[in-house]
């Protein structure tokens, strides 16, 4: 049993965490997050130089990291920066083209920017509610209609769409210039899309791909949980700190127990959710990656919104100003949530598990 | 990162169920798992089976007869002991006022008392609280005298568990009022047959009788029987507070819970279906159990900075807050999910041998009413989260 890291990923933690610490400012980030492109591109390329996006995928694939621990350790670190660079996309485009034995130099050096594209307007969460269908075979299929909220698709060049044949999800490749893209900012920062497929020219790259695309879910899962906590970190490293400056009633606010004990109730779920990412991290290729990612992403989906509303109720009105860095990382940990699963989602699948038992 | 055991700590954990397997008779472990109080020959018993194997005193180093364990064998030993339904051994001796006199009693005490408590020929009792100081045990007011070779004690303690049963109390008493609170206090240890101690039972609120008063009149306690220095017992309570802080978490016990919850949740029927098939039911179940989930490994974690520090820190004051809800929360779900089942006073339908509820289920309504203590005793939950408050927010 050790809960240290391991050199190597200690090393990838700190030169990233610098570098986002050093380019990425909370000022820096409210502005390119907020305005198209909704992300930093020249601050993209270094990134990926930093051999951020190397970690997420193996060695055998042309990284050198692509486990679970990889995967938080990356998240984690973009999290306490708000990073809004589509890195989410690339992790779980790198898992797709992976299992599909693809080369994948231009998504890992970051020359090609990729976006997986899942949800449909109807169902956001849901692979058994797949709409959008394939058309034809070999050379000229093509699919049609409307992907959704495909974070980081604003700015792809490619997207791997889950699409229907023959009754079964696969994945496809559409080009981002053979279809129509509709980009959009978010509210808690960064882009994404809508992808209108009409007859659009796309190529198979893995059929009957149920297996491999909740694969490539959970990996996502693992991101956004670890990103959870390093964002809520922050939201909370900021109350106690607020606590202890602000004055009332002549003493600092942190003297009130009733601000007191809500601030050690946000720690402990924070604690909880570090506990549980790292638990699912290490599940990540195991046969019980599915149940632990659905523990972790409705655990940080109640946390988040726990830590979130806290921490912007215990800074007063400076909570809800755009001008403070908090109200950021409020709505960032907050619609979250809204990223392959929601809370309840998870728990469904959870007790799903147990009608099974 | 590595969450498994090592190739030696799995050993460990095959030696310790293979043994718990031969070893823990059946008549105990049947009686841990129908969950009602066990009798002090029961718990005799299991300590002299362990004392037997030398596995009794798991927070003593191997020189005062103790196991030696780190942090993490330790655990290893409550898991699989809770995993087999043994008994939880009675702490007070053993996991309290041993480490105690390793640390601050002298050569004599030492060795009266640790082979005794070993052996079990002399069972312990706590004297901390009072009627007036409970979260604020430092304002404790039972007095302690010095007359020559002795101290005569005067006043109250209260929710002194087991102390029906027990043959010797460690009390925190006050020797000097003069000064502040924490300063005047020391750490006495007093045997229960000398003149002037009355023991009176408190009834609990399932009923049970595991806490009691105790009334101090003009007791002579014998001056070598003080701990340490006087007016230094302070140091000693806040030392034994780190001790009485392993297995805090108590993750092993609700786990056996969550399984019973689900076991429960298959045999009850609600709306034509099995209750663990409702929404409503399986979304709290599904809430706990990512609650303990998680709590395994912020436990883990916790014991391996323990076993890197030497020492657990105030951090797992989290695991206090977050084991007690979940095991209290699981106790509500055992209890509603049988429903009016859980209503009968445990031992009042004597005729007709009927049985209420799947088998073992009798007292899971006093299980829930007893475990309400769990977020009081051992410092309550207000007062872990003032201590995260101070150690770990610094506010």
């Amino acid at each position: 049993m050790d809960f240290s890291l391991t050199d190597d990923r200690r090393m990838l933690q700190d030169s990233l965490t610098r570098f986002l610490a050093d380019k990425y400012g909370a000022e820096h980030r409210v502005k390119v997050a907020y305005e198209a492109p909704f992300h930093d591109p020249a601050l993209w390329g270094e990134l990926t130089e930093l051999g951020a996006l190397y970690a997420l995928a193996p060695e055998a694939q042309g990284g050198f990291g692509g486990t679970g621990f990889d995967i938080s350790v990356v998240f984690e670190a973009l999290g306490r920066a708000m990073c809004p660079e589509p890195v989410l996309g690339a992790l779980m485009a790198s898992r797709l083209l992976g299992a599909a034995g693809a080369e994948q130099d231009a998504l890992l050096s970051g020359a090609t920017k990729y976006a997986v594209a899942i949800a449909e307007p109807d169902a956001p969460y849901d692979l058994g509610s797949i709409g959008v269908t394939a058309k034809g075979d070999g050379e000229a299929i093509t699919l049609s209609g409307r992907k959704t909220a495909i974070y980081g698709g604003q700015v792809a060049e490619i997207f791997l769409v889950v699409a229907l044949m023959n009754g079964k999800p696969a994945v496809f490749e559409v080009r981002a210039d053979q279809a129509q893209v509709v980009g959009y900012g978010l509210m808690d920062g960064g882009g994404a899309a809508e992808l209108l497929l009409d007859d659009t020219p796309a190529a198979l790259l893995l059929a009957d791909a149920g297996a491999v695309i909740e694969s490539a879910v959970n990996a996502g899962i693992v991101a956004l949980a670890a990103e959870a906590v390093g964002l809520m970190s922050v939201a909370h490293e900021m109350t106690v700190d607020y606590l202890r400056q602000r004055k009332q009633f002549g003493v600092t606010i942190g003297k009130f127990q009733a601000l007191q004990h809500r601030a050690v109730d946000m720690l402990t779920e924070i604690e909880q959710s570090r506990s549980l990412v790292i638990k699912a991290a290490a599940e990540l290729d195991g046969p019980e990656a599915s149940r632990f990612c659905a523990m972790v992403k409705a655990l940080v989906g109640r946390a988040g919104r726990l830590v979130a509303e806290e921490a912007i109720q215990m800074h007063g009105g400076i909570g809800v100003t755009w001008e403070y860095p908090l109200a950021h990382y409020a709505k960032r940990i907050t619609l979250l949530d809204a990223q392959l699963g929601d809370t309840d989602h998870h728990l469904g699948t959870l007790i799903d598990g147990y009608k099974a038992a | 990162m590595e969450l498994s055991y090592s190739a030696e700590e799995k050993a460990f954990q095959r030696e310790v169920r293979d043994w718990l397997a031969y070893t823990l008779p059946s008549h105990i472990s049947d009686a841990v798992r129908r969950g009602g109080e066990l009798t002090k020959a029961i718990m005799e018993e299991w300590h002299a089976l362990l004392h037997a194997k030398g596995w009794l005193a798991t927070t003593w180093p191997v020189e005062f007869g103790g196991t030696g364990w780190t942090p993490v064998e330790r655990h290893i030993f409550e898991e699989e002991c809770c995993r087999a339904y043994a008994p939880r051994i009675v702490p007070f001796g053993t996991n309290m006022l041993g480490p105690v006199l390793h640390k601050f009693g002298s050569k004599e005490q030492q060795d009266y008392h640790l082979p005794r408590i070993l052996n079990g020929e002399i069972w312990w009792c706590q004297g901390y609280s009072e009627p007036g100081a409970g979260s604020d045990l430092a304002s404790l007011k039972t007095r302690a005298v010095r007359e020559g070779d002795h101290y005569v004690v005067n006043g109250q303690k209260t929710w002194t568990t087991l102390g029906q049963h027990a043959d010797w109390i460690f009390c925190l008493v006050r020797t000097d009022p003069e000064v502040k609170a924490q300063e005047g206090i020391s750490f006495l240890l007093i045997d229960m047959k000398t003149p002037g101690i009355e023991v009176r039972p408190i009834k609990l609120i399932e009923g049970g009788h595991e806490v009691n008063e105790v009334f101090f009149t003009d007791v002579k306690v014998p001056a070598e029987n003080l701990v340490g220095q006087e007016n230094k017992g302070w140091t000693i309570a806040k030392y034994l507070l780190t001790h009485e802080r392993t297995n805090i978490a108590n993750v092993g016990f609700s786990m056996q819970a969550l399984e019973e919850v689900k076991a429960l949740a298959r045999t009850m029927k609600r709306r034509g279906r099995p209750l663990i098939e409702d929404p409503l039911f399986a979304a709290r179940i599904a809430e706990v159990e990512i609650q303990l989930e998680a709590m395994k490994i912020t436990n883990l974690r916790m014991l391996f900075q323990a076993q890197q520090q030497g020492a657990p820190g105030p951090e797992t004051s989290i695991l206090k807050i977050k084991g007690t809800v979940i095991f209290q929360e699981l106790k509500d779900l055992a209890r509603r999910a049988l429903g009016p089942m859980a209503a009968p006073f445990p031992g009042h339908v004597t005729e007709g041998n009927l049985m209420f509820g799947p088998p073992d289920t009798e007292h899971n309504a006093a299980r829930y009413f007893n475990n309400r203590k769990t977020s009081i005793y051992g410092g309550s939950n207000e007062i872990q989260r003032n201590i995260l408050t101070k150690t770990m927010l610094e506010l």
